[in-house]
């Protein structure tokens, strides 16, 4: 639990968006809601908005079966419209996995995910190196802080052109690396980061590492840093309500 | 009502005695027509109706006080406290997935997970005991590969993309499963004990909803064909294997679970084996009620099928409902939500009968319960197995005590399956304490604070020799793996994969081993709530040897798992249960014998059930007081493979005996009731076990580096953990690849 925060005495709420086929969600969904100790909804593909949430979550699973191409179908989702306002309102955005596939072919994050070099699905626990701090999902991670948390996926090499990968570098957008490239991924990139920096898309998964029972508590990290984000965004609105010092 | 004239021929094709279609005529006072031939052939399947073994599995223990449903429903349920239940069912897909590797092992885990949410219980865990032919077999080595990555890729196919984490299993390797590999796959669900549903058709004039994929012409006859021998013809048999779509059946989850809470679903069944004719008769029968259905409504995939391809059709992904009247559109709405078909295809009528319409006229009228509940039983002819050898032959060469034990970490059943179940996911819904690789897996229940352990095995070496005795040893392994983890086993579900029972030594071998399940789950109070026979499991009157499939689940409080791989160095290891007896009879059928001699003698080893279940009691209790830094069972390969698997993690140990027995016995026998136990207070692991009468020797401690094993002061095993996790990691792979 991290509710006590300093600073953070306001719940944050995160929406979590459910595609026909999501099956992540109910992991992203208590994670928020149990081991952060904020709140989670869901909210169903076909809506046209996202309410009056604080974040959005773009859950694991196989969206439309990840039939044609993984995220392929769900970027036409009606949903997808407001998560495009959303971020382009500034709203922080996280696609886990089969969510960060659909952000991919939704076109809020460069690059494409590939079939696993070896074209099998990998479940294993993996490290991440933590490549910026400069990001509202990196912000509480100590410099190089290497994470520990599982992926599971059959498409997870992440592939991009050079000029793209060169610019996400330059631009200091690759928020994670593997230390040990499980999937081929191109320059071993784990999760990136738009370039306004408030959509982050990663195959491993933050919220199945939330609690010691898990077997690490390492995607707190993730979350964590969104809520500093969160308390910092209100306070900047001007919500004395959030902030507590 | 038909054109097709009913002929002696077309009988036998649908695989009905003469006997059997006597019996039919005289139920319906009438000859069937052809529609009513096809439906009665796959209900009377030994598939469907258990004809062959039904006498025998009433010998078997079905109650306990946890019990809430035993066998009958789609599964099993067990209270687990707090307001919350379990459903779980262990089925056989062997035949399909012999056929079509990939869509039969996925249809396998298709048609189980329906059995789950059909009672209302969302599946949080499938395991799969998996049976082939040698990967390195001269003949069959390339095909027997293929059909391991194809029943693999299946299971992940299913199990990843419709949200179940596959969390355990076991995958063994002998020759008698080249033409005849079996899937048998476990689920487990939980539901609020309020929340289940039954397939018990109920209330005249309820409407008949038939909801989920439409009706195509795959899988006819399915049943039927998982009746009978393969033989050269059955490869024409492709097209009955049936295509899986998780994505569907994910969306028919999420939907039957939001269905049921508007509270206007009085009965619901999936349709599996014999599709649309099973679920419409059993759930008739199960109500005392008639059911009767228009055929045109039925959603179709195909144009022009005739009633006896509907009603035979094993197309997947669908289920019949009865709803209360008039609240077929609460039901309705909800599936339209999910985007599937939800259709009214009929109503439940008082006549007791099974009416099939199809344009208004009927095509088929059959009673209910003569059809789904008295089907031919047969008390076959069964015969003692022949005596096995009781020695080997020619004499035991002696074989190096370090090579051997590297060997046997390289042999296909021992090595890390790790290349298999990296390829599931197996902790989707965050669940998962211990997973693959572990003695039990363990996944706990959010809502209740409690755990379930869940084990599968089967040994068919040990069922060659002894199939009475082989099948106790699977129940007392079982129940060993769950108090390895800390828990207490509660009830058990078994999968009997068995020959041709119409040749008398294949019914003996059924027959003996059903009783041996029996006295051990009555033993360990371990009854068996469901399950499912897999019969005719023969290729060109090559039989399998008897492999029962037993799957047993147990509770415990959750917490962090005690699990296999030494922690650290300078530990105690104590020996739970001591080391055991043997003799060369009962050296015969362990994994030294079949990898290091290349033989198969005697008999399985000798099992006190009394001692057994103490030496559970002392380890609950010592993982209950947080004295196990690390446990794991002495199971296949021994002693020496027991201890090299405790040393995976890295850290090492130095073993010393005192025995009188042989190296070989000492290192390798798998006499039972035994777990290895690496703890920081030796002295308190010591005073539990003695207090329940159970030895417990000090047989070493952990160190950094390697494991050496010595008796009497003589080095029998000295080697690296590097090398002992080289041999054992990879050898899956370089199988595969060769």
């Amino acid at each position: 639990m991290v509710r006590n925060l300093p600073g953070i005495s306001k719940l944050m709420k995160f929406g979590v968006i459910v595609f026909p086929g999501s099956n992540c969600d109910h992991d992203a969904w208590f994670a928020v809601n149990r081991n952060l100790g904020h709140r989670a909804e869901f909210i169903w593909h076909d809506s046209a908005s996202l309410g009056d949430i604080d974040a959005a979550i773009l859950p694991g699973g196989f969206a439309y079966g990840d039939y044609l191409r993984c995220g392929a179908i769900a970027k036409f989702s009606p949903v997808m419209a407001a998560v495009r306002k959303f971020a382009a309102d500034g709203g922080l955005v996280l696609g886990i996995c089969n969510g960060f596939q659909i952000l991919v072919e939704a076109g809020l994050l460069p690059g494409a995910l590939m079939r696993n070099r070896n074209l099998k699905f990998i479940c294993r626990e993996v490290r991440l190196r933590t490549e910026t701090l400069d990001s509202p999902f990196t912000a509480a991670a100590e410099p190089g802080q290497i994470l520990r948390m599982p992926i599971a996926h059959g498409e997870g090499c992440y592939v991009a052109d050079e000029r793209t990968l060169d610019e996400l570098e330059a631009e200091d957008r690759v928020a994670f690396r593997y230390v040990d490239n499980p999937n081929g991924s191109m320059r071993d990139i784990a999760g990136v980061l738009n370039a306004r920096r408030n959509v982050m898309g990663m195959m491993p998964h933050p919220e199945r590492a939330t609690e010691p029972l898990m077997g690490s508590s390492d995607g707190l990290v993730v979350f964590r840093s969104m809520l500093i984000a969160g308390v910092t965004a209100a306070a900047m609105a001007g919500e004395p309500a959030a902030l507590r010092i | 009502m038909s054109a097709v004239a009913i002929t002696p021929d077309l009988i036998a094709q649908h695989q009905l005695t003469a006997s059997e279609y006597d019996k039919i005529v005289e139920i319906l006072g009438r000859e069937p027509s052809y529609t009513e031939l096809g439906v009665f052939s796959v209900m009377w399947s030994e598939h469907c109706s258990y004809k062959s073994s039904r006498l025998h599995l009433k010998k078997l223990p079905t109650r306990g006080k946890l019990v809430v449903q035993g066998p009958g429903e789609n599964a099993g349920i067990i209270d687990v406290g707090g307001g919350y239940v379990i459903a779980f069912k262990i089925e056989s897909h062997n035949h399909p997935s012999f056929i079509e590797p990939f869509q039969g092992a996925a249809t396998g885990v298709g048609g189980i997970l329906r059995d789950i949410f059909t009672m209302g219980a969302r599946p949080i865990a499938v395991l799969d005991s998996l049976r082939f032919g040698p990967l390195d077999d001269p003949q069959n080595g390339p095909r027997n590969r293929r059909i391991l990555e194809g029943v693999v890729a299946g299971i992940a196919h299913y199990g990843n993309c419709f949200g179940v984490p596959t969390v355990g299993g076991e995958c063994i390797f002998e020759a008698c499963y080249n033409g005849n590999p079996l899937v048998n796959v476990f689920a487990l669900g939980v539901a609020k004990k309020e929340d289940i549903f039954y397939a018990s058709a109920a209330g005249v004039g309820n409407p008949v909803i038939y909801v989920g994929a439409k009706t195509g012409r795959d899988g006819i006859h399915g049943a039927s064909m998982a009746s009978a021998e393969f033989t050269e013809e059955s490869k024409q048999k492709r097209p009955n294997v049936q295509v899986g779509d998780p994505f569907l059946e994910k969306l028919l989850l999420e939907a039957c679970l939001e269905a049921m809470q508007t509270g206007a679903i009085v009965a619901i069944q999936d349709m599996g084996a014999a599709g649309l004719t099973c679920s419409t008769c059993e759930m008739g029968s199960r109500g005392g009620t008639g059911i009767e259905i228009e055929l045109d409504l039925v959603p179709q995939r195909e144009t022009g099928m005739t009633p006896y391809e509907i009603m035979l059709s094993e197309s997947q992904e669908r289920m019949l409902l009865v709803a209360a009247k008039g609240r077929e559109d609460e039901v309705f709405r909800v599936f339209r939500k999910w985007g599937l078909d939800a259709v009214s295809i009929g109503a439940v009528t008082g006549d007791g009968l099974l009416r099939v319409k199809q344009h208004g006229g009927t095509v088929a009228e059959i009673p209910n319960r003569e059809l789904a509940d008295e089907a031919p039983l047969y008390d076959r002819p069964h015969t003692e197995s022949p005596p096995r050898p009781l020695a080997p032959s020619p004499a035991r060469p002696v074989a190096d005590p370090t090579q051997a034990l590297k060997k046997l970490l390289a042999s296909s059943d021992i090595c890390s399956k790790r290349y298999i179940w990296e390829q599931y996911d197996y902790m989707v819904r965050t669940n998962t304490i211990a997973g693959p690789g572990a003695d039990a897996a363990v996944v706990r229940i959010k809502e209740n604070g409690v755990s379930v352990a869940m084990s599968l095995d089967g040994n068919s070496r040990y069922c060659y020799l002894s199939p009475r005795e082989g099948a106790m040893l699977a129940v007392a392994e079982c129940c060993r793996n769950l108090a390895t983890v800390g828990a207490q086993p509660v009830a058990a579900t078994n999968c009997l994969n068995f020959g041709n029972p119409e040749r008398p030594e294949i019914m003996g071998q059924l027959v003996d081993a059903i009783e041996g399940m029996s006295e051990a789950c009555r033993f360990f109070e371990t009854p068996i709530t469901g399950g499912n026979v897999s019969l005719y499991n023969e290729t060109l009157g090559d039989g399998i040897w008897p492999t029962p499939v037993i799957g047993i689940v147990g509770l415990m409080q959750t917490a962090a798992p005690v699990t296999r791989d030494f922690k650290a160095p300078g530990r105690p290891i104590v020996l739970l249960g001591g080391i055991g007896a043997c003799d060369e009879v009962r050296f015969g059928g362990t994994q030294y014998a079949k990898t290091i001699l290349n033989q198969l003698w005697g008999l399985p080893p000798a099992l006190d059930m009394d001692y057994e279940k103490r030496v559970h009691d002392a380890m609950r209790e010592i993982v209950a007081a947080g004295l196990a830094e690390s446990a794991h069972d002495v199971s296949d390969g021994g002693l020496a493979v027991a201890a090299a698997e405790c040393c995976q993690g890295g850290v090492g140990a130095a073993l010393h005996f005192e025995s009188d027995l042989s190296p070989e016995f000492l290192l390798f026998h798998e006499g039972p009731s035994r777990i290895l136990v690496s703890t920081a207070k030796a002295d308190a692991v010591v005073e539990i076990a003695t207090r329940h009468g159970v030895a417990a020797p000090r047989v070493g401690i952990t160190m950094n580096g390697a494991l050496t094993v010595g008796n009497r002061g003589e080095v029998l095993v000295s080697v690296t953990i590097d090398s002992l996790k080289a041999v054992y990691e990879e050898s899956i792979e370089k199988q595969l690849r060769s």
